[in-house]
């Protein structure tokens, strides 16, 4: 049977984002009505039956991460929606907050009301205003139909939404960091513990979740957690929003089961349909550009949290960056670090230090500078970094440099031996200045 | 200072956040419209907390005058209820701020993995070459500054470019440069093909 799309059925058709929208082809608020007339703590058991897991990145099950929210305080509590979305090869919270708002919306509401919140930030990065437009203009219809607000549907229950807007940091991402900086600070992350459940935003008890993970909730509480859990393998449940960018002939965001395995994805007639310009498959970075490379002996492994870790990588952001074979992977990982290098929030050493230094490795490296005790350096800085960070930022950053070394040791050597880059391609930059300068 | 003995520093690339204190600019208030503005979007954050609303006073700032000086940093300081050291923390990390001066139309080229893989850094050549200037620089006219920026989040439609802090074009090709450019040069920021997803202006 045909997977029918449930989180973004209606995108492409024209004003699928307003609330009319919404309520003619989806189902409106009624979840939402329906979540109001039960008790808080049934929609978390519910959330937690239907095995739904985060969708920003490290797959940790919500119905959990909502429980551990402190109940018997007399602190107020916060939803903090993330939509900070700025992983490398990411974009799917772009497409459910662009065309599919309400969805958003109406998961937030309901989770502030399984968590006892009456006030939900989301966070949306700098850099997506015109989808911040959007969101504004939807939001303010909701709270005009009264689906937002004071005492909605007559139920006593108030939440309010705020959109709040970020100004340029990958770092801003991480739960804590996030929270520093709707706190108006820098995006720098905070020592755990305490968690955000027990102190986050303002001291607070706080529950951050990803756009697409809050997106699940209005459908868990409609179709059931049954249902839910059904859609997918075990302990993978759900519709899942795939970002497939790279060189494929049709990149884009596509859903699917957690079934579908990645070499649907990348060459399957509804999805990506294969490599662009008739060339060869070469790697896949299968979950944003934090994870492991993998060939195309792992494309058979279903694309699900784990399926991917099953395969030696991880599902992350579910964002699949494919490479074809004219990708030089001593270039690949110095792209990767200047990215790493200055997202760096500068917080600790090895991560701020090491990056800028494996960048400088790597860059004398692709010159055609470097000496072979680069490469085993490289290996030793980038293993000196795992693990010694406060925030996963770290282990994301040496990733590039180590699964490159793991795979594309040759390349590395190649380099090294032949003193020039031995993959130049066409389409990166042709002259010495803009090529080296950063 | 680096760790390593060998090299030095990673050559400081211009960043956006580079402040000189000269940079003082001129005694600074809002608008009365953004003045209303900032005070309608501190209500939305609990009244002991107003420092939350720094980054929306900070691009009110910068709306307004195209970047954020010196005295503006002693304005908002005033308004959030802060010292002038915090909000030049603030200032200092983001990416999205400019200490100084830029041109009326600021080129965001992504240069991260997918949109570098469809020809990216081919992009920010043809416009360097085009435009006589380099990444961080501004044209002697003082309407374009080219910058290189990290992943947009829409990868799919690579190479992306934003232009200002809230316009987008997607899939410039590197042959395209040249009449890109003299569209922004004539028509504006309206120049741009917009979002794909946005169907509705399509
Ligand atoms: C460096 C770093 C960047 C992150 N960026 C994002 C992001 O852009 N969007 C996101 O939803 N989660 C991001 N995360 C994951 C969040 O820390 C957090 O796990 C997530 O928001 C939790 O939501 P979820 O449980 O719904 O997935 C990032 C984590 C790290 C360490
Ligand atoms: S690992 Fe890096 S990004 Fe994370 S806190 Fe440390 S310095 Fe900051
Ligand atoms: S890599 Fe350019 S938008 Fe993501």
């Amino acid at each position: 049977m045909a997977y029918e799309p449930v989180l973004i059925p209606h995108v492409r058709e024209p004003q699928a984002f307003t609330l009319d929208s919404y309520v003619q082809k989806s189902r409106g608020y009624t979840a939402l009505k329906q979540a109001l007339g039960m008790p808080p703590g049934d929609i978390i058991e519910q959330v937690k039956a239907s095995g739904l897991r985060g969708r920003g990145g490290a797959g940790f099950p919500t119905g959990m991460k909502w429980q551990f929210v402190l109940k018997d305080t007399p602190k107020p509590k916060y939803i903090c929606c993330n939509a900070d979305e700025s992983e490398p090869g990411t974009f799917k919270d772009h497409v459910l907050m662009e065309r599919n708002p309400h969805l958003l919306f109406e998961g937030c509401a309901i989770a502030c009301y399984a968590i006892g919140a009456k006030i939900a930030y989301i966070y949306i990065r700098g850099e997506f205003m015109h989808v911040q437009h959007v969101l504004e203009a939807e939001l303010k219809k909701a709270y005009d139909a009264g689906y937002l607000g004071k005492n909605i549907f007559g139920s006593g229950f108030d939440c309010d939404i705020y959109i709040h807007r970020g100004a340029g940091a990958y770092e801003a991402g991480e739960e804590t960091a996030l929270i520093e900086s709707l706190e108006g600070k820098r995006a720098q992350p905070r020592i755990k513990p305490p968690f955000p459940a027990v102190a986050g935003l303002y001291q607070c008890p706080t529950a951050v979740n990803n756009v697409e993970t809050l997106c699940n909730v209005p459908l868990i509480i409609t179709h059931g957690a049954d249902w839910f859990a059904k859609l997918g393998p075990e302990k993978n449940g759900g519709p899942k929003l795939y970002c497939i960018s790279g060189q494929v002939k049709r990149p884009g965001v596509y859903e699917a089961s957690m079934n579908t395995t990645l070499r649907d994805l990348v060459f399957g007639e509804p999805f990506a349909q294969g490599m662009a310009g008739g060339r060869t498959f070469k790697a896949i970075i299968p979950g944003g550009s934090s994870v492991p490379l993998l060939l195309d002996e792992h494309l058979d492994a279903p694309a699900s949290f784990d399926g991917v870790q099953k395969a030696g990588s991880l599902l992350g952001s579910a964002g699949l960056i494919v490479l074809d074979d004219t990708v030089c992977m001593v270039w690949l990982a110095m792209n990767l670090l200047h990215f790493y290098r200055h997202e760096s929030c500068g917080k600790c050493t090895p991560c701020r230090e090491g990056g800028d230094w494996l960048y400088k490795l790597l860059m004398r490296v692709e010159r055609g500078e470097g000496q072979m005790k680069d490469i085993d350096l490289l290996f030793g800085v980038a293993n000196n970094i795992v693990g010694k960070t406060l925030c996963a930022f770290g282990d994301a950053a040496a990733t590039p440099v180590l699964t490159t070394l793991k795979l594309f040791r040759h390349e590395f050597e190649a380099h090294v031996r032949e003193g020039r880059c031995t993959l130049p391609a066409p389409w990166r930059a042709q002259g010495a200045t803009l090529a080296h300068a950063h | 200072m680096s760790f390593h003995p060998q090299m030095e520093y990673a050559p400081a690339r211009w960043h956006r956040s580079e402040r000189r204190l000269a940079e003082a600019g001129e005694p600074f208030r809002y608008t009365p419209e953004n003045q209303a503005k900032f005070d309608e979007l501190v209500t939305h954050y609990p009244p002991e907390q107003r420092k939350s609303a720094i980054i929306y006073a900070l691009f009110l700032v910068q709306q307004q005058q195209g970047y954020v000086s010196g005295q503006s940093m002693a304005f908002v300081a005033q308004q959030i209820g802060c010292t002038a050291a915090d909000v030049e923390d603030v200032v200092s990390y983001y990416t999205m701020f400019y200490t100084k001066p830029v041109g009326r139309i600021v080129i965001n080229v992504c240069r991260t993995l997918s949109c570098a893989l469809l020809g990216a850094e081919r992009v920010t050549e043809e416009i360097s070459a085009k435009l006589g200037i380099v990444p961080g620089q501004t044209t002697a006219d003082g309407m374009f500054t080219l910058m290189e920026v990290e992943c947009l989040g829409a990868c799919d439609r690579a190479p992306v470019v934003m232009i200002n802090d809230d316009q987008w074009h997607e899939r410039l090709q590197p042959s395209e440069v040249g009449r890109f450019l003299e569209d922004l040069r004539t028509k504006g920021p309206n120049a741009v093909s917009g979002c794909h997803l946005c169907v509705e202006t399509k």
